[in-house]
């Protein structure tokens, strides 16, 4: 069947108007002043802003390796469970996805404030009250509980189609655990590996929302920083576009340092 | 799942997962503000929620927004499936990796340089901050899903089924129609609603492009949680929890279902 092409031109235009545009609009921002000129004043004001920006990535890089040091077990487990077992098990996983992150973030609040119930129980034991919110901790655990399933589905989609005689078989021929995964899983994970850790470094990197609310505006993120620059009260749109480019730039570092770059089957989360 | 070992840390995992939200849930009925100290069962903050002027009116909002964007979204999107299964080599890789950037982008930038575009309207074309801007921007993220879902059934489809048609009688017409479109319904369908999902979870680019006047619910979440903490977001959290295992259990059991039957079949065949 061929259809026409022609139906895909709305589209084309679509994109050129709410992608493309938009995107050069932030570099074109990041290159000019208020008046117009062009300048690289933006981008050299960076400079001030590398600690957050150090942070930021610092930050998404523990997350990351957390989750797939808590998602590689769980995949393997969930993919080697019966077939009925499996999809309860996703389905399970994909819930609290659906809830929404703010939701979600503001129960970690009031879990770890204070006189939240931690401290509350840990109190009725003889212990704390502890300092457990506003602090990096507490961002990176707001990261790994919210973007951890990011990790664990991309793994289970492709750790579900190693077959078990491949275990078996390296279990015959004497592997031990470590090595069972250090030479058969690992590699074989490869791509779901790739594509979690994309998944998660992306959001984990590029958050304002998770900083603010269990940083306490001491831990502030490169997001936050941007979001500042756009809604707060120091509007400058100018700066603000150079750390967003700075941000993009990262994120296709990451993306090309795990060739993320897509073959058009890939179909994302 | 063999092993104690494996099935403690399943329990485990799904326990942080689940832990945090129900303990919001929990205290969605206490009757006292306070997150820790249980202090009696209430529905009232059921009652003030569903009493709550601004919340309904954001609910309402995210409504209209995710049904218009993603009805515009699944028509944008099938038109360009079709159009860029047809295409050529090049054409296909570059629209196809267009198609990718709102995807991998981190929503913040694809939320401030939509603001940035919509501000040059506004000044330009006289467009105002509200559901035309939010509309426009979850559009723009939404049709990606559709295409990614769509795409796949075309290329499944067989090629052949659209001469057959035309033997039978079918002008070109009525051969894309009946045979084209109820071959890619389900894509279509289940682009829909990931293009929905996606609309109603969505914060950060809402954020960025609903301006003052009209609000989202999860831009009045965001600052409800900013300002004076009330168990009203508990309980609209619940509410949201409840509708999402619904949903989801309801799903759960029909692909079970279908699973067992498969399993079945399967097994007869091979007696």
């Amino acid at each position: 069947m061929k259809a026409p092409k022609a139906l895909a031109v709305p589209y084309v235009v679509w994109v050129l108007i709410f992608t493309v545009i938009p995107l050069g609009l932030v570099v074109g921002f990041a290159m000019t002043d208020p008046d117009g000129n062009l300048t690289l004043e933006n981008i050299f004001a960076m400079s001030d802003y590398m600690a957050v920006l150090f942070r930021s990535i610092l930050f998404a890089i523990i997350a990351t390796i957390i989750c797939l040091i808590i998602a590689f077990p769980a995949a393997y487990i969930i993919s080697r469970a019966s077939a009925i077992n499996q999809s309860t098990l996703v389905v399970l996983l994909m819930v609290p996805m659906w809830i929404n992150f703010l939701l979600r973030t503001y129960a970690w609040m009031t879990l770890l404030e204070q006189n939240g119930l931690i401290n509350k129980l840990l109190g009725l034991v003889g212990l704390g009250p502890y300092n457990l919110i506003n602090n990096s901790g507490a961002v990176i655990l707001g990261m790994v509980y919210n973007y951890l399933p990011f990790m664990i589905l991309p793994l289970y989609s492709v750790m579900v189609k190693i077959d078990h005689s491949i275990i078996e078989a390296a279990q015959d021929l004497g592997s031990n655990k470590a090595r069972l995964v250090r030479k058969v899983l690992l590699p074989l994970s490869m791509p779901g590996i790739s594509t979690g850790v994309i998944a998660v470094f992306v959001p984990s990197v590029s958050t304002f929302i998770i900083s603010r609310m269990l940083g306490g505006g001491t831990n502030d993120l490169i997001g936050d920083i941007i979001e500042m620059q756009f809604s707060g009260n120091s509007y400058n749109p100018h700066l603000g576009s150079a750390m967003a480019l700075v941000l993009m730039i990262i994120v296709i570092f990451m993306m090309s340092l795990f060739n993320q770059f897509g073959s058009e089957e890939d179909v994302p989360l | 799942m063999k092993s104690l070992s494996s099935k403690i840390y399943m329990y485990l995992l799904y326990i942080f997962l689940y832990l945090p939200i129900l303990v919001l849930i929990v205290f969605s009925f206490n009757q006292s503000k306070s997150r820790a100290n249980w202090t009696g069962f209430t529905f009232h903050w059921y009652a003030d929620l569903f009493r709550d002027e601004r919340i309904l009116t954001a609910l309402l909002n995210t409504v209209i927004v995710a049904v218009c964007a993603s009805v515009f979204a699944t028509v944008l999107g099938t038109m360009a499936a079709l159009g860029i299964y047809s295409m050529k080599k090049t054409g296909r890789t570059l629209l196809m990796g267009a198609t990718y950037i709102p995807v991998i982008n981190p929503e913040i930038i694809m939320g401030i340089s939509l603001m940035i575009l919509f501000k040059f309207f506004a000044s330009h074309f006289n467009l105002q901050f509200g559901f035309a801007t939010l509309i426009l921007a979850h559009i723009s993220f939404d049709v990606p899903y559709v295409i990614y879902n769509v795409l796949p059934k075309l290329r499944a489809m067989n090629p052949n089924l659209v001469e057959a048609a035309q033997d039978l009688g079918c002008n070109p017409r009525q051969a894309f129609f009946k045979a084209v479109i109820p071959e890619i319904m389900p894509g279509i369908f289940s682009g829909f609603l990931m293009a929905m999902t996606y609309s109603v979870d969505d914060f950060v680019v809402s954020y960025f492009t609903s301006g003052t006047n009209v609000e989202p619910l999860s831009v009045t979440i965001e600052s409800m949680t900013r300002v004076k903490v009330s168990p009203k977001i508990n309980a609209l959290s619940a509410i949201i929890f409840v509708v999402i295992c619904a949903i989801m259990i309801a799903r759960n059991i029909i692909e079970n279902r279908n699973l067992r039957r498969d399993l079945a079949l399967s097994r007869a065949a091979r007696q």
